[in-house]
């Protein structure tokens, strides 16, 4: 095996037991980089010399006794998210020389431990998509096709991870965008409860619905990772204390939504993969319930006015006056205008106009208003269903990885690419997505576990069954 | 909903962002086409429902209104990155006409 493919879990103790090097580790996955960088794109940025300065640190910190659990392990970032001193363009050419002066809370304490960072991966610019063809610096390709996309918007990071290109991987979730891609790479993708982990250095999208969460190659990784990073924090107002991720014993009940496998283009090869899996857990013992979830399918439309309303308004730092690439121009107007025309995707500027257009006088109580009532009947929803369920079974995504431009000119059919995991991000609360199993054309398909709010123990117990 | 250029052309205004006249063609059938499908959550009944604008329960998150002064290496590091400066000052155009 080489050292690119271990675990965190199996990179830390062959780190401990001194079978190699954080410095071979850094290099076997800046090796892998190099040879398929070119194709799958999954990083914007590659810090080879500075990660391996950060390798040799940690190598001496192995050797004085000072090992913690990501000492030495080499680990990539998705470039919407601020890292110290390290390129930062969040996809989207505004940002093009864009280098943070400051460090994402939950990057900081991963440092800390002395993790080295390789990269910053690809993202579909600012968050904005489900395909990863929302990058201004090109699409991130699927490592087991290819010609097929890695899903969005933390497409990078999820394609390093499964790539072997870095032991682990930070992304972001407002709508899906840690699960979805995890599930059509074929990792394992934690998008935590609202105000679980800082968002702070964290280029915001959504506000209310925007969360960072760990991309792994097993559920032990994942829970590795999430326990270092969450936790109050005074830059962020939203995160509350939390409870130790051991959890108790109790049997788990767990619910299957059937709107979950109703929804429009779902694939039959994924939802036969997903009830096999759930006849599997019946077999351990798993008490499965069929429920149901009337309001998914307002998920979707919620989102994309809540979503565009709060990006409209965020996106707006992105102006070309203080920072970043600023246009040639004549006026102050066209600075703004020229500069934000250059630098942002089509995607971007789309979600700009529906969020501008829904806030404006006249439209706010019909658009925003409206969708922030029919959100409260969605977390009743899942409230009512938790009071009888532990937890929740889906499918990730209704089908596999689709082959890229597929989508692309349909905007409906990409946003609806995220029809399964909106609803959880609208309510806030917490899902994973795990590998359950491939296609007969070999391409991954996800499992999605929901649970309640603040209760990630049960979600991770459940999914190392899967 | 149906979006008419000119109305893209106004709404592009509002967000600072300058469009071709193509793009205005464009954006006006995609933006109606999502505005449609949003039409969709007509369909509920939402009398008397409450809305939700924060999802964490928390109430009132208070700290107190200090300074904190960033290093001269931090301050030297965001003045670097200014497009347009004068010594330590970021220059602006004029915002108002004289």
């Amino acid at each position: 095996m080489n050292l690119n493919e271990l675990t965190i879990k199996q990179a830390h103790d062959g780190l401990k037991k001194g079978d190699f090097t954080s410095v071979e580790l850094t290099n076997a996955c800046l090796a892998r980089i190099k040879k398929r960088n070119k194709k799958i794109n999954a990083f914007i940025s590659v810090f080879e010399s500075e990660a391996l300065e950060e390798a040799k640190k940690a190598d001496e910190m192995i050797a004085t006794d000072r090992q913690q659990e990501l000492t030495g392990i080499p680990f990539a970032v998705k470039d919407a998210i601020n890292t110290l001193d390290r390129r930062s363009t969040g996809g989207g050419k505004i940002l093009d020389n864009y280098i943070s002066p400051y460090e994402a809370t939950v990057i900081k304490k991963i440092r800390n431990q002395g993790a080295v960072l390789i990269g910053k991966s690809n993202c579909d610019a600012f968050g904005h998509g489900a395909s990863n063809e929302n990058s201004m610096y090109g699409p991130v390709c699927n490592p087991h096709d290819e010609k097929r996309v890695s899903g969005g918007s933390s497409g990078g990071s999820a394609a390093s991870v499964a790539d072997n290109q870095c032991i682990f991987a930070i992304g972001e979730d407002t709508g899906g965008s840690i699960r979805q891609p995890a599930s059509f790479c074929g990792i394992v993708g934690l998008r935590p409860s609202y105000g679980r982990n800082s968002r702070y250095g964290i280029m915001p999208m959504a506000s209310s619905l925007d969360t960072v969460g760990p991309l792994t190659k097993t559920v032990e990784d994942c829970a590795i990772v999430q326990k270092i990073i969450e936790g109050k924090d005074e830059k962020d107002a939203t995160t509350v204390e939390t409870q130790n991720l051991a959890s108790s014993k109790k049997k788990l009940r767990v619910g299957v939504p059937k709107e979950y496998f109703e929804v429009e283009g779902m694939d039959e090869e994924v939802k036969k993969i997903i009830e096999e899996k759930i006849e599997t857990l019946k077999k351990q013992k798993i008490e499965i319930f069929p429920v149901s979830l009337p309001m998914t399918k307002y998920a979707i439309p919620v989102y994309y006015i809540v979503v565009p309303s709060e990006d409209s308004s965020n996106m707006g730092r992105l102006d070309g006056v203080r920072y970043g690439v600023q246009a040639k121009h004549k006026t102050l107007y066209d600075l703004y205008a020229k500069s934000r025309a250059e630098g942002f995707p089509e995607e971007v500027k789309r979600r700009i106009m529906i969020g501008t257009y829904a806030l404006s006088a006249g439209y706010y109580d019909a658009y925003y208003k409206k969708a922030q009532k029919v959100r409260t009947l969605i977390i009743q929803d899942f409230n009512k269903i938790f009071e009888q369920v532990d937890l929740l079974i889906t499918p990730t995504s209704p089908f596999p990885a689709f082959k890229v431009g597929e989508k692309k000119d349909d905007i409906l059919a990409m946003y609806l690419a995220d029809v399964l995991v909106a609803p959880a991000a609208v309510a806030g609360i917490p899902a994973i997505s795990v590998p359950a199993g491939e296609t007969k054309k070999g391409l991954p398909v996800g499992l999605q576990i929901i649970g309640s709010r603040l209760q990630e123990d049960k979600i991770l117990r459940l999914a190392n069954l899967i | 909903m149906k979006l008419t250029p000119q109305e893209i052309e106004d709404i592009a205004k509002l967000a600072r962002l300058e469009l071709t006249s193509k793009e205005k063609k464009k954006y006006a059938e995609e933006l109606s086409v999502v505005l449609d499908y949003i039409e969709m959550l007509n369909e509920v009944d939402t009398d008397g429902v409450e809305e939700t604008s924060q999802v964490t329960g928390l109430e009132d998150v208070v700290r107190e209104d200090e300074v904190n002064e960033c290093s001269e290496e931090t301050k030297k590091k965001i003045i670097d990155q200014f497009p347009e400066k004068m010594g330590k000052l970021l220059k602006v155009k004029a915002v108002f006409d004289k």
